[in-house]
């Protein structure tokens, strides 16, 4: 559908889109969006709401996930939260296994892992459909000596769900694989906490996080090795969070490196 | 005193056992205090608790404080500061007196300038629960604060924006992309104001010199900020770094800005700092606040009062340092506590209300989360209505997509919507930027030129061609 050229008045700086993801350069219709780019935001819009509120594909996940090496049969469990709406107004609830899901685990029994692979989720069942198998294969690639819990599956979960799940495996440490809040320009971002000695009513302090993993974001690769360094730092320190820190994505600020962009002045004596 | 919370309604008597309960009950329902347990249980329960306020005397609230002065430096700050000569013409009413005082033709917008002083913010946030929406902005409109550093804003027909450049990475050409699209859509005269993804005082610095190297080069008369940590803008003037205005998420007790990181000496310390650069050419607001409803819950901080009080107290944190700007973001904390386009609308419309019957300069960062009930319409709507109250500022961003935090906000399109819709010209100096640079022109209805300025262009034809 090409608009007619002669309606639409367009923006010669759109080629800095190079630069940037951000929604620049969209042209105009008087002062308004062109009906294309309308369109465009529309259809962005509608898949961040799906990925909030279509449900994760449990049985498809579980299917994926048999097929890794190095993983048991996963577990698919929930929580407190009743639905959507319940989680989305009371985030609490999402914090812990309803009672059927917490006798499910008890009962699965098994030696307390080293660590205990959560997969939750959270705002976006996407993020998680999408990217959960291509890291978990990285991840298994670059752990060793590590033994890891049945892979937990929970909907309707939050971050903390983490620490209830660990608490009753009794696990050293717990990861949890949750779908971020989806963004307009990334509505299938997954996050990935890790806690040391996981137990119920541990605050943000104790968790350290990976975000934005993705395709268009932070590798599979990258975010396994990543995940690893913490793994293997948190048993040398015997904690995690704060206390923590991630020098494997060390990037340097140079507050004297001054910030040069193609707006600044130009270089004194080369004018154009 | 306790008889001032009991209504009896037929054969039924409503008691509520103090001024908290009564206040949080009488709150148009959100999900927030729902979430807190303070929310009224049913409709007619919220109806009685707004009666019960309305015939509360407005000197209740200097009686009976809702936080205790001696735990909490926010009560202090507001006891301590309230002008009881300026009080003494709505002394004598109620809160529902205080409603029809405020509507009629005697609340001159002179008359209300003089009262500021005199009201404590539990007042305002009292009034505001018995309010329509039409009347949230019918007064709001005869509520005029004008503050200033290069541009002069909130004089009346007015309407200024930020351009929020941010980007995931920090990357300079993605932050000067973005800068350049808002300035072509006629943007920026509020605040080119940056969200750093990384947060420290290197990279704040770095940006700063980024913003204040444009702003020269320009000669852009707007003013820049990275919404960073207090204290590290603080050091960043310490490192002599071209800083304009200093920013602070503010809460409306202790203990909010306690989790926050900072103290009312912090914002004192950081603001004389800011004022020793002189670096304003119009004025000297050397502060942007940002405020919203939930903050204090979410930060276990809220003493069991309802969000929308909490958010009124914060008015008083900010009211003292003089700001150049005061923002609430209304839709970004989420669902739990706003909950869809009604509630993110009402709380957005009274939040600008507290906030300039106070005498703040008050935007709004109208906007919503991706797992809120809310969508572009419910946008549209809150910033019509807000236009109409005389919005200082709102945000403009690249398409309404912020690509760093994650949420949706007003582009530079929208504010061009609202200027055509509702003849709101950008601040003066600012406009006549627009009008020497051939970007816009105010007078002809708010036309675009198709061009690019000279300098401007000049920048993009030095672009490598294939970086």
């Amino acid at each position: 559908m090409p608009d007619a050229p002669d309606i639409v008045t367009e923006n010669p700086w759109r080629i800095l889109r190079r630069f940037t993801d951000a929604r620049i350069g969209l042209g105009r219709v008087g002062v308004s969006l062109p009906t294309r780019e309308l369109l465009t935001f529309q259809i962005a819009h509608a898949q961040a709401r799906d990925a909030v509120h279509l449900p994760l594909d449990t049985d498809a996940l579980a299917a994926d996930l048999r097929g890794l090496d190095g993983l048991d049969d996963p577990l698919v469990l929930r929580t407190r939260a009743a639905d959507r709406d319940d989680y989305l107004r009371h985030p609490p609830k999402g914090e812990t296994l309803d009672d059927a899901s917490v006798t499910a685990l008890e009962d699965a029994g098994g030696e307390p892992p080293d660590l205990a692979i959560v997969i939750a989720d959270g705002l976006s069942s996407l993020a998680v459909q999408n990217n959960t198998v291509p890291f978990l294969t990285a991840f298994l690639n670059t752990l060793e000596g590590v033994s890891l819990s049945r892979p937990v599956l929970v909907t309707q979960g939050r971050v903390a769900i983490g620490d209830h799940v660990g608490e009753i495996l009794g696990a050293r440490a717990v990861l949890v694989l949750i779908g971020e809040r989806p963004g307009l320009s990334s509505p299938d971002s997954l996050g990935l906490y890790f806690t040391w000695a996981p137990a119920t009513g541990l605050h943000d302090a104790r968790r350290n996080c990976i975000s934005n993993v993705r395709a268009a974001g932070l590798s599979h690769a990258r975010a396994a090795q990543r995940a690893a360094y913490l793994y293997a730092e948190a048993r040398k320190i015997d904690t995690s969070g704060v206390a923590l820190k991630d020098r494997s994505a060390a990037e340097e600020i140079d507050a004297g490196d001054r910030a040069t962009s193609f707006l600044s002045p130009p270089p004194e004596g080369r004018t154009p | 005193m306790s008889g001032r919370y009991r209504y009896t309604l037929g054969d039924r008597t409503y008691r509520f056992a103090d001024l908290a309960e009564a206040m949080a009950k009488a709150t148009p329902e959100r999900s927030g205090d729902r979430l807190a347990g303070v929310a009224a249980g049913t409709a007619e329960e919220r109806a009685v608790a707004q009666s019960v306020l309305a015939d509360l005397p407005l000197k209740a609230f200097r009686e009976d404080l809702l936080i205790p002065y001696e735990a909490d430096e926010v009560t202090r700050l507001i006891v301590d500061t309230h002008d009881a000569d300026a009080f003494a013409p709505v002394s004598h009413l109620t809160v529902g007196d205080f409603r029809d005082w405020l509507l009629s033709d005697r609340a001159t917008p002179e008359v209300l300038a003089a009262l500021r002083p005199g009201l404590m913010p539990e007042m305002v946030a009292a009034v505001a629960k018995i309010m329509r929406n039409q009347d949230l902005i019918l007064v709001t409109r005869k509520c005029r604060v004008t503050t200033a550093f290069r541009a002069t804003l909130g004089l009346e027909g007015r309407l200024s924006t930020r351009i929020q450049p941010n980007h995931p990475t920090d990357d300079v050409n993605g932050i000067a992309a973005s800068i350049l699209d808002g300035l072509m859509y006629g943007a920026g005269d509020a605040v080119i104001g940056i969200n750093p993804a990384t947060d420290n005082v290197a990279q704040a610095i770095r940006l700063t010199h980024l913003m204040a190297e444009i702003i020269d080069q320009y000669d852009i008369p707007t003013q820049s900020c990275v919404l960073t940590h207090v204290t590290n803008t603080l050091e960043c003037i310490e490192a002599g770094a071209p800083v304009d205005l200093v920013f602070q998420s503010v809460g409306g007790t202790e203990a909010t800005n306690t989790s926050f990181g900072f103290g009312l000496q912090d914002l004192a310390e950081a603001r004389d700092a800011a004022l020793s650069l002189n670096r304003g050419t119009v004025g000297d607001n050397v502060m942007y606040f940002e405020t919203g409803q939930g903050s204090s819950l979410s930060a276990g901080a809220h003493h069991g009062l309802d969000q929308q009080t909490c958010e009124a107290r914060a008015y008083a944190v900010a009211r003292h340092f003089k700001p150049l700007l005061v923002n609430t973001v209304v839709g970004f904390i989420g669902p739990e506590y706003l909950f869809d386009g009604k509630e993110i609308a009402r709380a957005g419309l009274e939040d600008h209300f507290c906030g300039k019957l106070m005498g703040l300069p008050m935007g709004c960062d109208v906007c919503y989360t991706n797992h809120a009930e809310a969508d572009q319409n419910d946008m549209d709507t809150l910033m019509t209505l807000l236009g109409v109250a005389g919005v200082t500022f709102i945000m403009g961003i690249p398409g309404a997509d912020d690509i760093m935090l994650n949420y949706q906000t007003t582009s530079f399109h929208d504010a061009l919507y609202l200027r055509r819709a509702l003849g709101l010209r950008p601040a003066p100096e600012f406009d006549d930027w627009l009008a020497r640079m051939a970007i816009l022109d105010s007078d002809g209805g708010f036309l675009l030129s198709d061009g690019v300025p000279d300098g401007f262009a000049q920048s993009l034809k030095r672009l490598p061609q294939d970086a």
